[in-house]
């Protein structure tokens, strides 16, 4: 599965080119808008491809995220998909409860992790050491919270809570609390 | 001498507040409100970036979280609402040409807005309130860490915005369908379907097509009124529901939390809070343009009908667009993810991408123009939009909003770029263009400073929003305090450049303050003079 890392890199190129590039024509823009102006009136036809080139875009973009992003179809197929291991956390008085001191999960494996609240809305995050993000969810009180997640590489991950549950919840982690192996 | 001379009386003693008609005072008031709820914001927002850096000793970790509780209030409520409310009230009746319907109705709407802000601030100041502006059920009502009498004191004072809001809307469509008295009877139902785009739509079928009896701006304005409508009454409803608890905490009865389904509740609660930020703010927004750039250029909007269809499209969208803040629920149905948080959030990469291109083609048409302080921040103003609605869309897709959701992504190079370079560029940029009419030709007192007002204000938005955008890419995460120095380059380079957002207000502040004069700020808050109806006084 590809890894979050290089989809946030991706998305990184193309909105700093895009921010580029606007901040390039409203510049343009304001220094030739000052200037002396031909005759000819704004030809139309520039508006209605504008026009059309948001709609292919909006439509496209979410198509191509699914295409390629693997966890979103994961995600919103994973009722119907058998999942390798299985782990059951609980959470009240902003403490999580894991079902053993460390969760050691295999490489390759697909984990679905199922997380309750007792009290608060929550959230459940994993990260690397480097506190970059693995992936998020949040916690609802009273509801099933669950995520399916494929590891593909070996590592240790630390568990956040990524929500805010009030100032006493600032401080829910647990340091490398997920263990991938070989 | 002079520069004492200037504060006291104003730039050349231009500015006679005792010239003002009601109305004029009444904006004006509004308006240096909201400028002062600003600085609020500003100052708060410093301190909370100072100390995402170093933790200061003087703040504790539950007052870090009441200003943040609270900054995003004061600056949507305090400022943005006063300063949006008095424009509008101003501009209604401006251009329909006749009164507005109550005198009476604004003052109250200012005075609750005003004394509202300030009832939430200081109970949150007080007791440290900080449930958060998202208020997740049952966070609001979880005694076991906030004070229930703080809470019921915040909870009351917006509901105290939230009527003034109330009246707004009230007076709004009551100027737009009225009669005023001595005049012609009004249609006031085709008045009422011209502003909400009814008569727009049967245009589209018809052959002979009718004129619009409400100019754009209004028709703007009245669609994002039927949003505040709406918001208002969701908040309000969100507010009755916690201030139920906390006053049946204080009689001693615990009512349990579980009554109350935390996912309904906050579907609602973001259905309502969305109706602002993907609402009535992208409208008020798009007809804020409109009516800049045809007072600017003095030309007709470019693609008009298409503009009036936009805005009624932008409006639906509004209503079914709040799933997009529900994306990493893992028990929200994933049809309502796909269609209202992914396809229908995607039409307004649509409706603003519209107005971006008629309010630029507008312009266009009318070269060569002046770089006036007006289209200068007019120009910022479209810039930060586009900025932040594509980093939004982007967001509110199910593959990345797994990476980036709560994050600083969310919070920088959208939120914070979509307010302040967005919002409140297009503000400034309405501020400058009718300071003339509201104060009967006062003189800016320097234009040097509007340019460091510009120029500071534009970088610090876009590069506390873009290092706030990388810290979020590499993990950081908003509401979340970090205490090993994880991200402090990201962390120093956003403090930067709020402290450039801070120079741009106070260059701003000294050069209003200077134009107006003191003496001439003082008289906005005193009782008018002249006794009228009238917008502006006769001969103006």
């Amino acid at each position: 599965m590809v890894d979050p890392k290089t989809v946030l890199w991706g998305q990184t190129i193309a909105y700093t080119c895009y921010c580029l590039a606007i901040m390039a024509l409203v510049a343009w823009f304001a220094f030739k808008v000052t200037r002396k102006a031909n005759e000819k009136p704004f030809n139309s036809a520039i508006f209605y491809a504008f026009f059309a080139f948001l709609v292919v875009l909006g439509v496209s973009l979410h198509i191509v995220t699914h295409e390629t992003i693997p966890w979103k179809a994961m995600d919103l197929g994973r009722a119907k998909i058998a999942a390798d291991r299985e782990f059951e956390i609980a959470i009240a008085g902003h403490e999580f409860k894991l079902p053993a001191e460390k969760i050691v999960i295999k490489k390759g494996e697909i984990v679905r992790f199922t997380v309750t609240s007792a009290d608060l809305t929550y959230g459940f995050g994993l990260f690397r050491p480097d506190s970059s993000m693995l992936f998020q969810m949040q916690v609802l009180p009273g509801h099933t919270n669950d995520i399916l997640w494929r590891f593909d590489r070996t590592g240790l991950y630390t568990i956040r809570s990524t929500e805010y549950s009030g100032w006493k919840g600032i401080r829910m982690t647990l340091p490398d609390a997920v263990k991938v192996v070989d | 001498m002079r520069f004492i001379e200037t504060l006291i009386q104003g730039e050349q003693g231009l500015f006679k507040p005792g010239s003002l008609t009601p109305m004029q005072k009444m904006t004006l008031r509004f308006v240096v409100v909201g400028l002062v709820y600003y600085a609020f914001a500003v100052i708060e927002g410093m301190i909370m970036r100072v100390y995402e850096v170093v933790h200061l000793p003087f703040v504790t970790e539950e007052q870090f979280y009441a200003i943040l509780t609270a900054h995003p209030l004061v600056g949507i409520f305090g400022s943005t609402y006063s300063i949006v409310f008095g424009a509008f009230l101003f501009l209604v009746p401006f251009l329909m040409k006749k009164p507005l319907w109550s005198l009476k109705l604004g003052s109250w709407t200012f005075g609750l807005v005003a004394g509202g802000t300030f009832v939430f601030w200081f109970a949150g100041f007080v007791s440290h309130y900080s449930p958060l502006y998202t208020l997740y059920w049952p966070l609001p009502a979880d005694f076991g860490q906030f004070s229930a009498v703080g809470g019921a004191f915040f909870i009351a004072g917006i509901a105290l915005v939230m009527a003034g809001a109330a009246l707004f809307v009230i007076n709004v469509f009551k100027t737009i369908t009225y009669t005023p008295p001595g005049w012609d009877r009004q249609p006031g139902g085709r008045l009422l379907a011209s502003a909400l785009g009814l008569s727009g739509l049967r245009n589209l079928f018809r052959k002979d097509k009718k004129e619009h009896l409400v100019s754009l701006p209004v028709a703007a304005i009245a669609r994002g009124t039927v949003d505040m409508a709406l918001n208002t009454t969701v908040i309000l409803f969100a507010g009755v529901l916690i201030l139920v608890y906390m006053v049946a905490h204080l009689l001693g009865f615990d009512l349990r939390h579980s009554a109350v389904d935390a996912l309904l509740y906050k579907n609602l609660y973001w259905w309502g809070l969305d109706l602002i930020a993907d609402g009535l703010v992208l409208i008020f927004v798009a007809g804020t343009w409109y009516l800049l750039a045809t007072m600017i250029t003095g030309k007709k909007l470019y693609m008009e009908n298409i503009a009036r269809a936009a805005l009624f499209v932008e409006l639906v969208v509004s209503w079914t667009v709040w799933s997009h803040h529900l994306m990493s629920d893992q028990a929200q149905p994933g049809i309502l993810k796909i269609v209202s948080g992914e396809m229908v959030t995607a039409f307004e990469l649509i409706t603003q991408g519209l107005a971006f291109a008629i309010t630029l083609i507008t312009l266009w048409s009318a070269r060569p123009l002046k770089m006036s302080h007006p289209l200068k921040f007019l120009l910022g103003g479209l810039l930060g939009f586009a900025l932040a609605v594509p980093a939004g869309i982007m967001q509110a897709d199910l593959g990345l909003n797994r990476i980036l959701h709560n994050t600083q992504w969310v919070v920088g190079p959208h939120v914070h770029v979509a307010i302040l370079v967005g919002l409140t560029m297009t503000l400034y940029a309405a501020i400058y263009l009718l300071l003339p009419v509201l104060t009967n030709g006062a003189k800016l007192w320097s234009d040097k400073l509007a340019n460091v007002h510009f120029w500071c204000h534009l970088l610090g938005g876009i590069g506390m929003g873009a290092f706030m955008g990388m810290a979020g890419l590499q993990g950081m995460l908003r509401r979340t305090l970090y205490f090993e120095g994880e991200f402090n380059v990201y962390m120093i380079l956003a403090a930067l450049s709020g402290a450039l957002l801070l120079v741009a207000f106070l260059a701003f502040f000294l050069n209003i303050v200077m134009t107006v004069g003191v003496r001439g700020v003082i008289g906005i808050f005193l009782p008018a003079k002249l006794k009228t109806k009238d917008l502006l006084p006769a001969g103006k």
